[in-house]
């Protein structure tokens, strides 16, 4: 056999595309509209190139150009008071928001969504998920230091469920852990609603010197564009694959696979290698090459910079020497970077390169022209405004309606349910939820991953948030947590999404934690579909309001449209990511008990809130009513509340309150340490009105329980009492192996383990480690 | 074997340390349920014996594998 030799088919040029404007263009294959090609055809004055037509039909794409969302994403903006930017160094737009965090530190932080390739091939759908999201960092100027995964799964019991959980699990697993990250927390839901449609939103942390940080731009007229790292090959072009099966490329490959397969030793490298380019200042600017490759970076580039650009494409370095002008413009390899470097500093670019073995092409300069100009083989293919296809592309306000199920969903209320009354009853259900999907254990996942590597994790699974030192001399460190409960969204989207805000925020004060930004990643079904529409725009307000209220900015992150099963769209998902700075990761608190003797508090106030709730799904099978009420006030009040009590270092563990309520709350105190505990309910029934089973399993917020060692009692009740917050004592940790709710039941933590261990091993198989 | 259009890492691996170990023939090596490597020109007996050999000392380990058999493909087949 022989390598074949690349015989460049002939592209269509500028020049053809103005002598043919008739020619017929496969623009509905590619995803465009009628009006859309129609738009495209007047911006350019003629018919698009080949060329031209896949850009801008992969970046007008709802994925690239957030046509049907953006008009709604303006309100994070337009909500950001002068306070919430205090720490913010780089906001929206940028591939990261950067976070100044003190001592002249700062974290970029971001959350991004690979549900559909998740789908098709779970593992390398998951692996590159991770690996896009970190290269988002990279682009930054940042060093990765950690990764986290918000995980939505089918029903537990379907088939094609552990198919699903299997790949994704591992490609995460496999990428992160060869990529030395340590992977500190996230989540993991099971609900039928994501059975066709998982749900794979990766986050990813890095840090950086505030000299360091770097934006992605053209500037410079004469300076390089450098395209280095892997080879380009024909992968993950998608529904594209018409380009290839298309007139435009006869003898070309027919069928491209739609899905690409990363390589984690290479992306390490390249993480290496663009950290010491920053450093020696032989770059202006890098920029990932993810969803739309070639055609995102260029246009991009050239739009954040001067606006022009001048590529030689057939420079570009291919795995497959078949592939077409078209393809390579398309093609989403990974593990791919495109740098801007002066012509005087090419040279020490090169050399840096070489070192990190990592190959590397010039495929053009920077000008002044306004336009990007791409030659193949010294014919133009593409002349266009680099912003018409980046930044000015269309724009939908889609028909939004009140769904009309929604009145019937709310007045079906979870208080008309059964609920348990007899101590039997109530122990029956209290282990039915301890071992349901949703709320057992989740280490047959996060046992898979690594979490201590590199040496600075200081809190990971279980607890609420993840924990990671950035500064080794002072301790500084920042906290992180995902949060969204798709149940609730579905009841109401505007407070479902101020619900996700609010734990997530609640589960890194619990840390020790000050939060201080958030991403999101909002997921929702199809935008044609004005009901869901309806929903995406009610989560926006309410993420937007919540932030504003709690002072918090949005500083990136992304939006999945046309999740789906079937026609049935999933529940509004919007998960949303808090980042939280500590001054010393040694101040962090623990989410479990350690020692006997402590007081147990309640802080917050229960009220009879089932609907939605986790006993109301597992109990009954139940979704209906009217979400927990929302009090962002009161969170702001905890959160500062359980930040004094940490200062004066009189609580020894704090552990929220969500799924599941104060019974899942206990069980997983207990549990975190194998230290168990006597409760009563009997003050909690009195003050705040109501029945046991709703002292057990109401999911009212602004809950945290705390444990309280006997000496700081007295100052500790005093701190709660001069900032006006509810708190209750309800127990007492103890040196026996059991939890015991007084006039309830008594269960041996071995009981409560199991219970909470077994039901994602007995689906999947034993948990490692 | 992983579809034409596919990254292979583990291939390009091997393919790295073919030529870190100066086999400059070899131009590319992909690997699925099976090696298949690519080498410039024709497959004289020299060479297909050195690919037996680096099939049993390299692709292989032989504590755990046999190496069953070492054909010659014509391009048609694998391209």
């Amino acid at each position: 056999m022989t390598t074949a030799t690349p015989s460049p088919v002939a592209a269509d040029t500028v020049a053809n595309a103005a002598a043919t404007p008739d020619r017929e263009q496969p623009y509905a294959a590619l995803g465009l509209k009628p009006e859309e090609y129609a738009s495209i055809r007047e911006i350019l004055g003629r018919r698009p190139t080949s060329g031209e037509l896949a850009m801008y039909s992969v970046m007008w794409s709802e994925h690239c150009s957030y046509k049907s969302s953006k008009p709604y994403l303006r309100q994070f903006g337009s909500k950001t008071t002068e306070k919430m930017r205090r720490n913010l160094m780089v906001g929206m737009g940028e591939n990261a928001g950067v976070v100044d965090v003190g001592n002249g530190w700062a974290v970029t932080f971001k959350i991004e969504s690979h549900n559909h390739p998740s789908y098709i091939e779970p593992f390398q759908g998951a692996a590159t998920g991770v690996g896009g999201i970190v290269r988002d960092i990279i682009s930054m100027g940042a060093r990765p230091v950690a990764v986290m995964d918000a995980l939505r799964f089918g029903d537990i019991d379907d088939p094609d469920t552990a198919r699903v959980v299997h790949g994704v699990v591992s490609g995460i697993s496999f990428y992160g852990n060869c990529l030395g990250l340590p992977n500190i927390g996230g989540e993991t839901y099971f609900d039928s609603v994501y059975q066709a449609n998982p749900l794979v939103n990766a986050l990813a942390v890095g840090v950086l010197r505030h000299e360091d940080l770097h934006l992605a731009n053209a500037r410079g007229v004469g300076n390089k564009v450098v395209l280095f790292g892997a080879r380009t090959g024909g992968d993950g072009i998608g529904g594209a694959s018409i380009l290839a099966s298309d007139s435009f490329s006869e003898g070309g490959p027919t069928k491209r696979p739609a899905v690409q397969v990363g390589d984690p030793f290479a992306e390490k490298v390249l993480i290496e290698c663009c950290l010491e380019l920053f450093q020696q200042e032989l770059v202006e600017g890098i920029q990932d090459l993810g969803a739309a490759g070639i055609s995102c970076a260029t246009s991009e580039l050239a739009s954040n910079g001067d606006g022009g650009m001048f590529i030689e494409l057939e420079n570009v370095l291919l795995r497959d020497p078949t592939l077409t002008a078209e393809e390579i413009l398309m093609s989403e390899s990974q593990e791919r970077m495109m740098a801007i470097v002066r012509p005087e500093k090419l040279d020490g670019f090169l050399a840096v390169v070489t070192k990190w073995d990592v190959e590397t092409s010039v495929l053009g300069e920077v000008t002044d022209t306004g336009r990007l100009i791409i030659n193949w083989h010294g014919e133009e293919i593409v002349n266009v405004e680099p912003r018409t296809v980046a930044v000015d592309g269309p724009v939908y306000n889609r028909p939004v309606s009140y769904p009309t199920w929604i009145d019937a969903l709310n007045a079906d209320s979870a208080s008309a349910l059964a609920r348990p009354t007899t101590p039997e009853e109530l122990r029956e259900q209290v282990f039915r939820l301890l071992g349901s999907a949703n709320l057992a254990d989740k280490r047959w996942i996060t046992n898979q991953y690594d979490t201590y590597v590199l040496g600075n994790t200081a809190l990971s699974f279980p607890d609420d948030g993840g924990m990671v030192r950035v500064d080794e001399e002072s301790g500084l460190g920042f906290a992180v947590a995902t949060d969204a409960n798709g149940r609730y969204c579905q009841l109401d989207p505007y407070h479902g999404a101020q619900l996700a805000l609010a734990e997530a925020f609640r589960n890194v004060a619990v840390t020790g934690a000050t939060p201080v930004a958030v991403s999101d990643c909002l997921n929702f079904g199809s935008p044609e579909n004005p009901e869901v529409m309806w929903q995406f725009s009610r989560a926006v307000e309410g993420l937007a309001d919540g932030c504003m209220a709690m002072e918090i900015p949005v500083t990136g992150g992304n939006v999945s449209f046309y999740n789906q099963t079937g026609d049935v769209p999933i529940h509004p998902t919007p998960v949303v990511a808090v980042l939280g700075t500590i001054d010393d990761v040694a101040k962090r608190i623990p989410s479990g008990w350690q020692d006997d003797g402590n007081n147990i508090y309640l802080l917050g106030v229960t009220r009879e809130e089932l609907d939605g709730s986790a006993w109301a799904g597992v109990i009954h099978d139940h979704l209906g009513g009217t979400p927990p009420t929302v009090d962002l006030a009161a969170e702001l009040r905890l959160a500062d509340l359980i930040a004094a009590a940490n200062e004066e270092n009189i609580i020894s563990s704090a552990h929220d309150l969500a799924d599941g309520g104060l019974a899942q709350a206990v069980v997983e105190s207990v549990l975190r340490f194998g230290v168990g505990a006597r409760i009563w309910l009997g003050e909690i029934i009195e003050r705040d009105g109501i029945d046991a089973a709703t002292a057990l399993f109401s999911e009212s917020t602004g809950r945290v329980i705390v444990s309280v060692p006997r000496e700081d009692d007295v100052k500790f009740r005093g701190l709660c009492e001069g900032r006006d917050y509810p708190a209750l004592r309800i127990g007492v940790t103890d040196s026996q192996d059991t939890l015991e709710i007084q006039d309830v039941f008594t269960a041996t933590i071995d009981e409560l383990r199991a219970a909470h261990r077994s039901p994602l091993p007995e689906r999947f198989g034993a948990t490692i480690g | 074997m992983p579809k034409a259009e596919l990254l292979d890492p583990q291939g390009k691996a091997v393919a790295g340390a073919l030529s870190r170990l100066g086999k400059t023939r070899f131009t590319g090596v992909r690997i699925g349920k099976r090696f298949e490597v690519t080498v410039d020109g024709e497959v004289d007996a020299a060479l297909l014996a050195e690919v037996r050999e680096l099939a049993v000392d390299m692709f292989s380990n032989s504590v755990i594998e046999d190496v069953v058999s070492v054909d010659v493909l014509d391009a048609a087949v694998t391209a």
